[in-house]
């Protein structure tokens, strides 16, 4: 049990330990874990973040999901009724179409039936004229009588 | 055994409990005990540098292995700290403790290494009769050195806190009251409280390490007796290791406790 001045050494040593520790060991170690403890608490706020945009999102999504069904619903009966409208006109041209060829076809027809007539008359007034001059047995001055003739094939 | 001559036991346990002590000047205050000094520095040196060497790149992303091990030391001290300590502890207390509690563990671990091995190794580098205690907290100087600088520190602190007339103050009006009667009575006890402080503080840990080393000298004694107490001698010296290592961690635990719980109370008021 001898004290000396080992003591005091001692204590400069504990002394000079103690500063170095508080300079050099101790400050790196204490920004490292706070700045960990730091990101870790950001990271934290930050999912929860996310899971909270998350939610919302989904919430708009399902409710553009809706929205888009109601204007698909709206956008296909506006499109059945266009539908019908299109077959009625294009029913109605057809009907239309099919008049005027009628039309055409009786005009078409008459007049064939006119031109038929037509020919027929002559026929039968050359008929008649040959049957005259055969009755007759003399030629008939076709230009006294043209005025006859003519009468008659009008009246054919 | 370095000795082979004059074998006695009382010989031998003075051998190994004997300092190498280096006279500076005259008296006998003015000595060294160069085997303490030069294993107490180096160690804390080595402890120390080592833990500044891994922390010097401290990352705050993922840790290697070797900074997490220094994390868990710090966040080990930091906690104590806190639980007892409420002002901003990142100042001084708290690497304080660190560096008491590191140093006075790697001091006190000392005591595991065989010490007739220790003895061999200095008598083979130093001649037959040098003297080399390995343990520097066996020393009471390392002790005291450690006590009293915490009582320095406690009243600076103190005085820092309350200032010099607050301190002054305190010394007379606590625990009991301002009466000036009683004034003696506190003056009293506080002045106990001021003697014992560094005196238990210091003491524990000399007598721990101290008891322990001679009980390591006592085992190697009876190693020295024959086979049977060789036998008998390492399985005692291996139960005694284990337990030790207890004692050793838990010196330096309560040390840095007592560190940390006096320099604490010195900033509050009572």
């Amino acid at each position: 049990m001898d004290i000396n001045f080992t003591l005091v050494a001692q204590a400069i040593a504990f002394f000079v330990l103690i500063v170095f520790t508080m300079k050099f060991v101790w400050p790196p170690l204490l920004n490292a874990i706070e700045t960990r403890q730091k990101d870790i608490a950001d990271g934290l706020a930050a999912g929860e973040k996310g899971r909270a945009e998350l939610e919302q999102s989904s919430k708009r999504a399902s409710e553009a999901l809706a929205e888009a069904k109601v204007k698909a619903s709206e956008i296909l009966a506006l499109a059945e009724k266009r539908a019908t409208q299109i077959v009625e006109d294009a029913k109605g041209t057809a009907k239309a179409e099919g008049d005027r060829i009628i039309t055409g076809a009786k005009a078409e027809i008459e007049q064939e039936i006119n031109r038929a007539k037509e020919g027929l008359r002559q026929q039968v007034s050359t008929l008649a004229i040959a049957g005259a001059e055969k009755i007759l047995r003399k030629e008939i001055d076709a230009k006294a009588h043209a005025e006859i003739l003519t009468a008659i094939a009008n009246e054919l | 055994m370095a000795t082979e001559h004059a074998l006695t036991p009382s010989s031998y346990i003075e051998h190994h409990l004997s300092f190498n002590s280096q006279s500076i000047g005259q008296g006998s205050f003015w000595s060294l005990h160069v085997d303490t000094l030069v294993m107490s520095v180096a160690l804390g040196v080595i402890t120390l540098g080592l833990i500044w060497w891994v922390v010097r790149g401290a990352t705050a992303g993922v840790p290697t292995k070797r900074q997490a091990f220094m994390e868990l030391v710090f966040d080990f001290v930091d906690d104590q700290v806190k639980n007892i300590y409420h002002g901003n502890r990142h100042a001084f207390i708290a690497p304080a403790a660190l560096t008491v509690f590191v140093w006075v563990l790697m001091m006190n671990a000392m005591d595991f290494l065989p010490v007739d091995w220790v003895a061999a190794l200095v008598s083979a580098i130093g001649g037959e009769h040098t003297k080399w205690r390995v343990v520097p907290t066996s020393d009471i100087n390392t002790t005291f050195a450690l006590a009293l600088t915490v009582w320095f520190l406690m009243i600076f602190f103190a005085i820092k806190a309350k200032g010099l007339g607050g301190w002054i103050h305190e010394l007379f009006c606590s625990p009991f009251g301002t009466n000036p009667l009683i004034w003696p009575a506190n003056f009293l006890f506080n002045l106990i409280e001021y003697v014992s402080k560094p005196l238990s503080h210091s003491l524990r840990l000399f007598g721990n390490m101290y008891a322990g080393e001679v009980i390591f000298l006592l085992l190697g004694l009876w190693a020295a007796t024959g086979v049977t107490g060789t036998i008998a001698g390492a399985i005692l010296g291996a139960g005694w290791s284990i337990f030790h290592i207890l004692i050793v961690a838990l010196q330096a635990f309560i040390f840095m406790m007592l560190t940390v719980v006096y320099l604490a109370m010195a900033q509050e008021s009572h």
